[in-house]
């Protein structure tokens, strides 16, 4: 179980159990992951592997909140410097089914820390009978990930509730707000975003929002693209779209904007 | 990038900070508050590295309730202050030292108001009046030349607008809005938030 070796590697020390004096059935037990402890000598001072292969930073992920709920949107390229190592990744994925977190930074770090955090909360809502708070998730998540900052860690996260949307990142910030995008492709969408966003849209209109946003960004990042992923959360649960192809989102934009001839599949 | 600024009067101290919690190029907030309630009459204004701020600040922030706790009384805004700088000093020389410029503004019942200035080499001064950021370098001789000792929360308010005046005049970022809040005797009051339009 490569968790527990990683974790028994870089002295990452749980404290003690506390149980609750209450004659309840359920013991509280408390792990809390040390604070303020960061990976010991042995990480800085080993020998340093070479990498080999840049690791994969570039995306573009938002979310949103309108009269609607919580639009969650990203691409799906994984790029690895100047290769694109995977053209289909999930970045949006569900912890439990009203949340879901996008992600960006390092797929492989992504990938673990939405597992562990997953596993986390289903922990706690085991233990407590109860579901944690999107508030205290983020928190959690950010107390985590606080031993490894200053390290190659790099995690940025979109934690989207139905009516919340929380930002963490391994650099130990933790915001919450209205509308995030984050990722090399995020200024191309906050600029579409910024300009049209309102609480009032519909539903349709905000997902042709998003998947406009995306499609903008993907067009000039070149670290994001492929497709887009869309999911919507609402009181009743998240539900996401087919995922699309943003080919045809181009193609269909230049064809409204008159500089695309679909009969002669010329583009000018 | 960011901003803060503190003035103390007889009977009252004054502090402002900006909104922006920004990451590389982009505002990811413009309503970001960045002070933190020590107790009933301190307030802690806290910037510098990301993660840096909010972790130390709480760190502070929870430290000081569990001394109102434990020994049934609050500390005093020097005491506070000092504790802090101590917390600064100590984790500097350490593989993970904080990365944090404070101030912190209280009103004590027996000594009256006080301006702490902090910075992340733990250095701890009491000034009439003090600044971070930037911004700083183009307020501070403004503050210099029209600050009194015995000024009113009038003249302290005019003072701060000044000052964002300035920024607004001849900082080359964006600062367009700004919490200020009030201590005295009575306590913390919030004071309207400072806006100016974009530039």
């Amino acid at each position: 179980y490569t968790v527990s070796v990683f974790t028994e590697s870089l002295n990452f020390k749980w404290r003690g159990e506390m149980t609750s004096k209450k004659a309840s059935d359920v013991p509280l037990e408390f792990h809390v992951p040390s604070l303020f402890k960061r990976p010991s000598s042995r990480a800085s001072h080993s020998v340093s592997v070479r990498r080999p292969f840049p690791l994969s930073h570039g995306t573009t992920t938002l979310g949103f909140i309108f009269q609607g709920g919580v639009i969650a949107a990203a691409d799906t390229r994984a790029s690895a410097g100047g290769l694109v190592a995977c053209p289909a990744v999930h970045k949006i994925t569900p912890i439990h089914s009203h949340l879901v977190v996008t992600s960006s930074g390092s797929g492989a770090d992504c990938m673990l820390w939405e597992r562990i955090l997953t596993r986390e909360i289903r922990l706690y809502q085991l233990r407590h009978k109860r579901r944690l708070s999107i508030r205290g998730t983020a928190k959690l998540l950010s107390l985590m990930l606080h031993p490894f900052k200053g390290t190659d860690v790099c995690v940025a996260l979109t934690l989207c509730g139905w009516d919340k949307l929380i930002y963490v990142c391994s650099d130990g910030a933790r915001l919450q707000g209205d509308i995030f995008s984050v990722g090399s492709g995020s200024p191309y969408a906050y600029g579409v975003l910024d300009r049209s966003l309102s609480w009032s849209l519909n539903k349709e209109e905000a997902i042709l929002l998003a998947r406009e946003a995306v499609f903008r960004a993907t067009h000039r990042d070149a670290y994001s693209g492929n497709n887009v992923d869309l999911f919507h959360v609402t009181a009743e649960g998240w539900r996401q779209r087919q995922r699309e192809d943003l080919k045809e989102e181009y193609y269909r934009d230049m064809e409204k904007r008159g500089l695309y001839n679909k009969t002669l599949f010329l583009a000018i | 990038m960011e901003y803060l600024i503190g003035i103390q009067g007889p009977d009252f101290v004054l502090v402002a900070a900006d909104n922006v919690a920004a990451s590389s190029i982009i505002q990811m907030k413009h309503d970001y508050d960045k002070m933190f309630k020590l107790s009933e009459k301190i307030l802690l204004l806290c910037v510098g590295e990301a993660g840096d701020t909010v972790q130390f600040a709480e760190y502070i922030q929870k430290n000081v309730q569990l001394y109102k706790m434990r020994n049934g009384y609050e500390l005093s805004p020097s005491a506070a202050a000092n504790f802090t700088r101590k917390n600064l000093a100590d984790y500097l020389r350490s593989r993970t030292p904080y990365h944090v410029n404070l101030l912190l503004a209280g009103y004590d019942d027996a000594d009256g108001p006080g301006l702490f200035y902090m910075d992340y080499l733990s250095s701890l001064a009491k000034a009439p009046f003090a600044a971070h950021g930037y911004g700083a370098f183009l307020t501070l001789s403004i503050l210099d030349r029209d600050y009194k000792p015995d000024l009113t929360r009038e003249e302290a308010m005019n003072i701060l607008r000044k000052c964002v005046e300035e920024l607004n005049k001849r900082f080359i970022l964006n600062l367009h809005s700004f919490n200020v809040r009030l201590i005295d005797k009575d306590g913390i009051h919030d004071m309207e938030k400072l806006t100016v339009g974009a530039k």
